[in-house]
Order: structure tokens, then C-alpha cells, then sequence
């Protein structure tokens, strides 16, 4: 039962407080949902350590410092905000300030017909009983704790439905801004990704903080992928140095579908991406790629799960990154192969880059198969900066600093260079070079 | 040009170099050979400034310089290249990108300008055309992938590009094909002039028929044990390192 008999738990109470002005109040199965899915976060509490799967990864802030939901007032002008395609103010945005929706900084038109992109509570507004059949019920019951807190808690999001054989070609980009309030703030985004068959999409994430407050933010995205449709989305995470970021995603995919991820983390104090990815239909694919770049004494914790449960799907995962000074991260792949899922083929590699002998990598590539006509393989790796290149690159006259820019770039470039977005790669790059000890020099 | 002086090396503990005396005059071609693992290697990363091969007594003056304390970049602007005898492979940096960043990273060393891009293609396309290297290798990751011959004709092609002063050449005959050791050799053939030194660490008397020393030494056990003209090579073909091996064992 609760394991946190020692201490407060996080967010009681957080029903009483605020239920009556969270958006859905007026709606039985949004009520019935956040009672059950507070129950269930009560009985579970806040993961510890004790758990095998937050084993490394540690909640410490929510045992320090006590975040109020909500509030936060997010009238604030923000300044910049980032964008890719959509800097220009041209391309379709939309915007949440602490968690709340800003329709003065989103822009929601110039998509095709046959797309409906909006804001969660405007969906429970529109067309409530069609968002309870995606988002109600597969959750109860088997969601951990983090889930269940935000099934409770959760207050606004995105959400795109992309109907039978509409392409989006234009990617989407949705910025949460947090850390823009007086005191530490939580937040419980919800979003909901629903791309019917033969459609497709892009999605870019920004998650990024304005202000220097602590934040928490606790998201959930659930993917659903209809027969044949495509999928890619990438998340930029690049949150203050006081910001705790938890977020699962869940995806399942249909017959022929594809499912591509880019993380990119290199922000917030602590951060973990869990994904789920139930490859639930023959021909079904998934990509899981990952970039972490950590300094100071950073956490971020990439853990995902794929589920290969019928005959001829495909997984590959490929997440690298490279470590500063005292900063850890960690890695939790596990491939599942069920006993019906002949012909899976499953790929996953985790390499890191330790640029200070105080970093820390924990990696923990499992695979699980059940069936016995499979090809699967996964690799964990983690080094210092070769010093045979090191010592190659300055003897054709590259200064040290210049050399070891250059070969953090090659090492993170394996798995850069598998974005297909041309200016998403190269903003990405960018960051790379920016982020550099030396604030690098482009080359 | 560059003369090193009673050379001792220690490289984790152990001295691999053990007092070597060589003398390199301006535009002259200069042959080691030896056995394998008297030390041709240490000798060469020992010029170019390798992090832990550490010069425990004796000195390298390049051009009346003393360079035991300068950086490997440094080095490198002050006019020193070592082709390597295993070229590293640098996936992700394009072999264009590099050749530039490390002539311009010399340039602004030595005060001159940067090259822009137009006029360092313009430069490189002529280089590229005497060695025989196809557009594709320029626009691939530094050596990911090339075959053993490719990495060797890429040395040649940076050698060309940063026109050192002083060029140590590390077995960049092993694995070459007949049709390529050609290549090689001309390449390093017209790039031999009154201004430039070339040391050249080879086991094959094969690669001295194209390119001809001036002298040839010869290195066993961490020393130079004989040195004399190209003749030499030819006696080492005939016999062998067995009389070095002794002379060792006497001393
Ligand atoms: N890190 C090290 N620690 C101890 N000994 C080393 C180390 N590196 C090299 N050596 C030794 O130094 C000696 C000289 O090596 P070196 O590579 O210079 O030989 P070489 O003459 O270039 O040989 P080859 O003809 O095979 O290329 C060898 O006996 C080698 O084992
Ligand atoms: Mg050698």
C-alpha cells in the first residue's frame, strides 16, 4: 500500500481544492475519472527508489518543496518564444503558459480540413463523448502512479485528430512554457494525439521555461495510430535549471502504422520520458530516438517500453548523449516481444559520452521474447572522449577546445542525422553547437 | 629543418625510445625502417606532441626551436604533420568541413587570413584531382568507412592541403595497392621541395624505389642502430634486422 507513510503525500487534497474549476467539472465520466484516478495516486503515492523502475531516478524536489497546482498567472507576457517553422509567426502553434491554454499566442488556422487542433477543455466542450472513448478508460486501473496523479489533476492540453487520409504537411508546434509565476507552481498537462487511417503529422514539443520559479510539470500524451498512419514527433526539452519534468507516453499503433520520436533534453533539473509504444498491428513500426545533453547536476531519465504483440513489427531505438561536470542520466530501454509476434525485429542502443569523471550513466537495455522467430539486439555503451581522435584532430592544428566540440558533435551526429525534418535537424544541431563547453564554433 | 638530440620517450612507465639522434636538413627525405615495435610509431607521435609520451631527457629543436612543450596544434601551425599510421575515423564530421576548419585554424595561428568557402574549394578541387580522390570521399565523414588505401591517399590529400614544413610519414605505404602506392608517391613526390623535410617510416624497400631518400636509418630497440643512403634498404632486404637484434643484446 502507500509507501510514504513518513511523509505528506504530494498533491492531497488537490480534488477538494480544485475539482470544481478544473475544466470538465460539469462532465460525470471527467469527475468519475479523477476520483478513481486519485484513489488509485493514493494508493500508489509518489515512486521511490524502492521501486525497481525508479530505481535511479529520484522525486526529490516533490519531497522539499511543496508546489501549488494552477495558479500561476498565466496573463504574463511572455517574450520569446521558440519556435522552428512557426518563428516567423506564420506556422500553426499553440501555446500553454503554466499549464494554461493561450489562444492570444496560438495560431490555429491554415490547417486542412478534415484537422481538428485545439485546446482539451475546448474539446470537452465540442465533442465530450468521443474524447471520453479515447481518453477514459484504457487508463484506469493499469496506470502508475505519475499517470493517475495527472488523470486526476489534469487541466488542459493539446489535442489533434487528423481524419481518414488527410496529410498534414506542415508541422505542428505546441510550446509549454513554465517557471513564469511567483513561487513554485505544478502543472498537469493532457494531451491527446489521434491520427485516424492513413493520415499524417508532425508534431514539435517545445517544453521551456521563462521565469527562474521551480516548476513541476507532470505530463501524459496518449497516441493512438490508425491503420497505415504516420506519426513524428519530437520534443525539445529545454526547461530552467529549477524545473522537474515528468512525462509518459502512451502509444498504440495500428496495422502498418509508424510511430517516430525525437527527445532532445537538455534542459531542467530533473527530467524523465517514459513511452509506452504497443505495436499492436502487423507491419506497425516504431523509432525512439533520443539526444541528452546534461551539465551541472542535471538528472534526465529516458525510459521506454515497446510491446510487440502481433507478427512482423519493427522497433529501433537509438538514444545517446553526453554528460558534464556531475550530471546523470539514465536509460531504462525494455523490448517485449510477445508469444504471437514472429518476425519482430527490435533494435535498441544507449551510448553515452562522460566529459567529467564525476558524470554518471545507469543504462539498463532489457529485452523480453517470447516467440522464437525474432531478430533482436540492444547495446550499452559509455566512454570518455576518444583520445586517439582527440589527439588526430589537433595535430592537424584544431585547438583541444575546437577538437573536443568536434567530436561531441560526431558522437550525437549518429543520431541526429536520422531526423528527416531538414530544419528541425539543423536547428538541432544548433543546439548542439550552443550548448557546447565552450559555446563551440559552428563548423 | 629538425634535429632531435639524444631522444628518451617513456610511455607508461616504460622508455620505448631510449637516446635517438637524428638530424633532418631543409628539403631532405629521410628513411626509418626497423622491426616492428622498436619504437617507429613512438618516435613519430613523440614529433607531433601525443598526451603521454612523455620526453624524460634530450630535446627536438624545429627549426632551432625547442617544441617538447608546445601543444600538438601548435605544432601542427608551426609547420609539423604526422600521417598517421592508422588514421581515426571521425564519423559525422564531414571530410571537407575538417580539411577546412584545420587549414583555417592554422591560418588564424599564424595571423593570415581564412580561406571563405569558394576559394578553399577552388583549392581543394586541384589537390583532390592529382591524388585521385572522388567527390564522394571530400563529402563523407572523415575516414568512416574507407577502405585501409582510401584513409592512406586522405592523409596524402590533407598533407597536400596543409603543405607543412615538416612531414613525418607513418607506413602510409602499408595496404596501398601497386596502382596506388603510384598515387602516394607522386603525391608525396610533388610535394618534396628545397623547403621541406620528409621523414619517412616505411618497411618496404618496395616504397624507396618511388620515392627516393636521401638517407636511410635504422631503428631497433628504442635507438637509431646504422644510418647511410638508399643502399641501406637494399642490404635490409637481403638480410634482415638480425645484426640490429645483436647489437642490442651486446649493448
Ligand atoms: N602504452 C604503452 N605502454 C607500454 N608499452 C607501449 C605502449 N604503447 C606502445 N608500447 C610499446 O612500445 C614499443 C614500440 O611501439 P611502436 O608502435 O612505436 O613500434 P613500431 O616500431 O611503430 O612498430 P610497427 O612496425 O609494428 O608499427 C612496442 O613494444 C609497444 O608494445
Ligand atoms: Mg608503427
Amino acid at each position: 500500500m502507500n509507501t510514504q507513510t513518513d511523509q505528506i503525500l504530494p498533491f492531497a487534497g488537490i480534488l477538494e481544492q480544485a475539482a470544481a474549476s478544473l475544466p470538465g467539472a460539469d462532465l460525470d465520466w471527467v469527475r468519475a475519472m479523477r476520483i478513481r484516478s486519485y484513489d488509485r495516486y493514493v494508493e500508489l503515492g509518489i515512486p521511490t527508489v524502492r521501486q525497481e523502475a525508479w530505481k535511479y531516478t529520484r522525486l526529490k524536489t516533490l519531497e522539499d518543496t511543496v508546489f501549488s497546482p494552477y495558479h500561476g498567472d498565466s496573463n504574463q507576457t511572455v517574450d520569446v518564444l521558440p519556435g522552428i517553422h512557426a518563428a516567423s509567426g506564420a506556422g500553426v502553434r499553440l501555446v500553454f503558459v503554466n499549464g494554461h491554454f493561450r489562444a492570444d499566442l496560438s495560431n490555429q488556422e491554415e490547417l486542412p480540413a478534415g484537422v481538428i487542433l485545439e485546446n482539451l477543455a475546448a474539446t470537452m466542450i465540442r465533442d465530450s463523448n468521443w474524447l471520453e472513448s479515447q481518453i477514459a478508460n484504457p487508463l484506469l486501473g493499469a496506470a502508475g502512479s505519475l499517470e493517475s496523479l495527472n488523470a486526476a489533476a489534469m487541466h488542459d492540453g493539446y489535442v489533434l485528430h487528423v481524419a481518414k487520409n488527410v496529410v498534414v504537411v506542415k508541422p505542428i508546434e505546441v510550446v509549454f512554457v513554465g517557471g513564469l509565476s511567483e513561487g513554485p507552481v505544478a502543472s498537469f498537462p493532457r494531451n491527446l494525439i489521434v491520427l485516424d487511417e492513413g493520415a499524417e503529422a508532425r508534431i514539435i514539443v517545445h517544453q521551456c521555461s521563462a521565469g527562474t520559479d521551480a516548476s513541476f510539470s507532470n505530463t501524459v500524451s496518449t497516441v493512438s495510430l490508425g491503420q497505415n498512419a504516420r506519426l513524428s514527433l519530437a520534443t525539445l526539452q529545454e526547461e530552467g535549471d529549477d524545473a522537474t519534468s515528468v512525462s509518459t507516453t502512451q502509444v498504440e499503433c495500428a496495422r502498418d502504422s509508424a510511430f517516430d520520436s525525437m527527445t532532445l533534453s537538455m534542459g531542467a533539473q530533473l527530467s524523465r520520458t517514459e513511452q509506452h509504444v504497443a505495436l499492436a498491428g502487423e507491419g506497425s513500426s516504431c523509432r525512439l530516438d533520443g539526444a541528452y545533453l546534461m551539465r551541472g547536476s542535471s538528472h534526465c531519465d529516458h525510459t521506454t517500453l515497446v510491446d510487440h504483440l502481433v507478427p512482423n513489427t519493427t522497433s529501433n531505438e537509438m538514444f545517446k548523449g553526453v554528460l558534464n561536470d556531475e550530471s546523470r542520466a539514465v536509460f531504462q530501454g525494455k523490448i517485449v516481444v510477445h508469444p504471437d509476434a514472429q518476425h519482430t525485429d527490435g533494435r535498441m542502443l544507449n551510448k553515452t559520452m562522460l566529459l567529467s569523471d564525476r558524470a554518471e550513466i545507469d543504462t539498463k537495455p532489457e529485452l523480453e521474447i517470447y516467440a522464437d522467430d525474432v531478430k533482436c539486439a540492444h547495446g550499452a555503451t559509455s566512454g570518455q572522449l576518444d583520445e586517439t581522435a582527440l589527439f588526430y584532430l589537433r595535430s592537424r592544428g584544431i585547438p583541444e577546445a575546437q577538437a573536443r566540440n568536434l567530436l561531441v558533435q560526431s558522437f550525437l551526429g549518429e543520431v541526429i542525422e536520422r531526423i528527416t525534418d531538414d530544419v528541425l535537424r539543423d536547428t538541432i544541431t544548433e543546439k548542439v553547437v550552443g550548448w557546447l563547453p565552450t559555446g563551440g564554433q559552428s563548423s | 629543418m629538425l634535429e632531435i638530440k639524444n631522444l628518451h620517450v617513456t610511455v607508461d612507465g616504460t622508455e620505448i625510445l631510449k637516446g635517438i639522434d637524428l638530424s633532418l636538413g631543409s628539403g631532405e627525405m629521410h628513411a626509418i625502417m626497423g622491426p616492428n615495435g622498436s619504437g617507429k610509431s613512438t618516435l613519430s607521435y613523440t614529433i607531433a606532441g601525443r598526451a603521454g609520451y612523455d620526453v624524460t631527457e634530450g630535446e627536438i629543436l624545429f627549426k632551432g626551436q625547442n617544441i617538447v612543450d608546445l601543444s600538438p596544434e601548435d605544432r601542427a601551425a608551426e609547420g609539423i604533420f604526422l600521417a598517421f599510421q592508422y588514421p581515426v575515423e571521425i564519423p559525422g564530421v564531414a571530410n571537407t568541413t575538417f580539411l577546412k576548419e584545420a587549414l583555417n585554424a592554422m591560418r588564424r595561428h599564424r595571423g593570415e587570413d581564412e580561406l571563405d568557402a569558394m576559394q578553399f574549394v577552388r583549392m581543394l578541387r586541384e589537390k583532390v584531382k592529382e591524388l585521385g580522390i572522388s567527390d564522394d570521399m571530400l563529402k563523407r565523414a572523415v575516414n568512416a568507412g574507407f577502405s585501409g588505401g582510401e584513409k592512406k591517399r586522405n592523409e596524402i590529400l590533407q598533407m597536400s592541403v596543409l603543405e607543412p614544413a615538416l612531414a613525418v610519414l607513418d607506413e602510409t605505404d602499408s595496404g596501398l595497392d601497386i596502382d596506388a602506392l603510384k598515387i602516394v608517391a607522386d603525391g608525396v613526390n610533388r610535394l618534396r621541395n628545397p623547403e621541406r623535410s620528409m621523414l619517412m617510416i616505411t618497411h618496404y624497400q618496395r616504397l624507396l624505389d618511388y620515392i627516393v631518400p636521401d638517407f636511410v636509418h635504422v631503428l631497433a630497440h628504442g635507438r637509431i642502430q646504422r644510418s647511410g643512403g638508399k643502399e641501406l634498404a637494399q642490404e635490409l632486404e637481403k638480410n634482415g634486422y638480425a645484426e640490429f637484434t645483436k647489437t642490442d643484446a651486446a649493448a
